[in-house]
């Protein structure tokens, strides 16, 4: 059960999750009726991320259909393109789109103006052949993907559902199990017990340390076997990250069950940091297109430094003296998480 | 020498507002069988807790076995044995992995004091894989006094071990008791029931916080001497009403099938009883003197207290 929670996730989250956006409505409101106002009409809609779904006159019927929400984007083709594309040598397109759902409205827009921008290219080459025009020295941008060619997105989620995995099972599960005891009230046996602070958490840790190296196995043997993912990097250098930040996430799940009193608040409470883990992770925006000061909240944010390490590893196949600054700063994060806990967790109560 | 001693123990709660435990003071002598007898919410868990080293009192200081409760509590930890009032072992384990693993919390084995528990051991040792959780409520004390014997302690706290106990494993239980101290340790149990009272070396009465009287058994009873009439009728609410209501009555109180009565004067009690109530149209009146038990010298001590 606490294992194929997270292992149900990390196949179900990469396929159901995906950014990557096909079929986009387009609504074309073409006030031109031109051949090259068709071609770029029919660029558009043969490239198969377009969808057209009117193709229209009036700029007010255009609007409706957004207001709808049957179509995405609209694009305007003004009287005169192609005259004013000939004659003086520039022409106007409006590009507008809906932008309430915004990564659709940014992706699309994105497409489009790539997909102009080539058109624009190929309208060029073809003026080029005649001799009249002077060649016009220009900048052609190609970029190439590396690591992650061809945008795969399965690839750049599963290492970091992975991640997410292995921290829900050492925060959360410790967290509870301690909490669990203080309720039953066996921690009252175990408080009179000669037993040491010390050794009491490093009981409660170990376990859930194995557990944790388990479950990131078992996550890595489905990464494989659904997705066809290998790490590119070394599994020992996984594994080193893994252990260390292991004890980090436990020290935190630790520190959660020293202040909370019943399952309900721990289970409340570790709910509420894993939303902020999640979201300050950078499992799904990039942290580098947060603001500053979000930046500076998941440099104190655990999962951010192992979301990051892992995909490196995964993907890129980064060793392990690369990441030696993460390292450290994970090395940090255990200490300072486990040694709160320790302190805190009082054996006796004023 | 005293195994426990408490002196001028205070302890409050919510900052201050709620009193646990006032200025208590009492010497548990060693090998006794040590009685804590009071309601609900009289502070007897939270004494238990500050001995067992749980809770640090407000002010005074205690010592077990010649530790003090607040610096020493390592030793302490290490010869008590405590039983909380609530079930508290591993309801996910079994009988035998719950002794398995408190003995090896204190560093011993099953095997090396099995015959400090085999007497309680061999009743629950035919149900021995039985998972805690699933044992009936006298199965689970015995569990649990087996593993609070299970070191070898000196001194015993048994928090309320037999509420919600059937009678018969109750009287069971005592008698386990009885043979722990025969043994030499020292036990200090609290109950809510009075009728456990008489099973005790000595006991404290203790309510609101305070110890209201510390004796035999019999030393308490025969230091209060009552007027106490046990009295019966036809009409056993209208006897209720209407034994309230004269002066001369001091307390009235439902006891079993009879109202037991006491009152001010002290002569002639069983005529002016018999003569009030036939006034008042009773009918089969029975009125007979009789010695106080613990609960009616309890039930005194309260009100005297108030």
């Amino acid at each position: 059960m606490i294992l194929m929670m997270p292992i149900i996730q990390l196949i179900v989250i990469p396929l159901a999750a995906d950014y990557e956006i096909k079929q986009i409505s387009i609504s074309v409101v073409d006030q031109d009726h031109s051949p090259y106002s068709q071609k770029l009409v029919h660029k558009l809609t043969a490239s198969g991320y377009f969808q057209l779904v009117e193709y229209t006159q009036s700029y007010a019927q255009a609007s409706k259909t957004v207001n709808n929400g049957n179509t995405d984007l609209i694009l305007t083709i003004p009287q005169h393109f192609e005259r004013d594309l000939i004659k003086s040598n520039k022409a106007q397109l409006h590009l507008a789109a809906d932008a309430v759902n915004g990564v659709r409205a940014g992706l699309g827009t994105a497409y489009a103006a790539q997909m102009i921008g080539d058109f624009n290219r190929e309208v060029r080459e073809e003026w080029m052949l005649l001799p009249k025009f002077n060649e016009i020295p220009q900048i052609e941008i190609t970029s190439a993907n590396w690591f992650n060619q061809h945008f795969d997105y399965h690839l750049f989620m599963v290492p970091g559902i992975l991640a997410i995995l292995v921290t829900m099972v050492g925060c959360f599960l410790t967290a509870l199990n301690i909490v669990a005891e203080k309720e039953v009230g066996t921690i009252e046996q175990i408080n009179v017990s000669p037993i040491k602070k010390y050794e009491f958490i490093l009981g409660k840790l170990i376990p859930f340390w194995v557990l944790g190296m388990v479950s990131i196995t078992l996550g890595m043997v489905f990464a494989f076997l659904i997705f066809r993912i290998i790490p590119v990097g070394s599994y020992l250098t996984i594994y080193a990250f893994s252990a260390v930040y292991l004890l980090g996430v436990l020290g935190i799940g630790l520190l959660i069950s020293t202040f909370a009193d019943t399952q309900q608040q721990a289970t409340l409470f570790s709910f509420f940091c894993m939303m902020v883990f999640i979201l300050l992770g950078g499992l799904y925006t990039p942290i580098e297109s947060m603001p500053e000061w979000a930046q500076w909240l998941t440099r104190i944010n655990p999962p951010a430094y192992f979301i990051k390490v892992i995909r490196a590893v995964f993907i890129k196949g980064s060793s392990f003296s690369d990441l030696i600054p993460d390292f450290l700063a994970m090395i940090g994060f255990a200490i300072l998480f486990n040694a709160l806990a320790v302190f805190n967790y009082r054996k006796r109560s004023a | 020498m005293a195994t426990v001693h408490v002196e001028n123990i205070k302890k409050t709660y919510e900052k201050g507002t709620v009193t646990a435990l006032e200025n208590v003071s009492f010497d548990v002598k060693s090998g006794e069988l040590f009685g804590l007898i009071g309601p609900d919410g009289a502070g007897k868990t939270s004494l238990f807790r500050v001995l067992t080293t749980l809770l640090l009192p407000d002010e005074g200081q205690a010592q077990v076995a010649g530790f003090d409760v607040v610096k020493d509590f390592w030793e302490i930890r290490r010869i008590v044995g405590y039983m909380p009032g609530k079930f508290s072992l591993y309801q996910d384990l079994s009988i035998e992995e719950n002794l398995n693993f408190f003995a090896t919390v204190f560093n011993t084995t099953l095997a090396k004091n099995y015959h400090l528990i085999e007497e309680i051991y061999v009743q629950i040792e035919p149900f021995k894989k039985r998972l805690a959780g699933k044992l009936s409520g006298g199965m689970k004390q015995k569990l649990a006094l087996c593993c609070a014997l299970i070191h070898e302690p000196k001194v015993l706290f048994l928090d309320e071990p037999t509420t919600g106990v059937d009678p018969v494993s109750r009287k069971e239980f005592w008698d386990m008791l009885d043979r722990l101290k025969s043994r030499g340790i020292t036990i200090v149990v609290s109950t809510p029931y009075m009728d456990e009272a008489s099973r005790c070396d000595r006991i404290a009465l203790i309510q609101k916080g305070k110890i209201l009287e510390l004796d035999t058994l019999d030393k308490i009873l025969g230091r209060y001497t009552q007027n106490l009439y046990a009295v019966d009728a036809d009409n056993r609410y209208q006897l209720m009403k209407d034994l309230r209501m004269p002066a001369e009555i001091e307390s009235s109180f439902a006891f079993g099938e009879e109202q037991h009565v006491t009152l001010r004067t002290q002569e002639n009690g069983e005529r002016y009883l018999t003569n009030y109530l036939t006034e008042r149209g009773h009918t089969s009146i029975t009125v007979r003197p009789i010695l106080p038990n613990i609960e009616d010298t309890f039930i005194k001590l309260m009100l005297e207290n108030q």
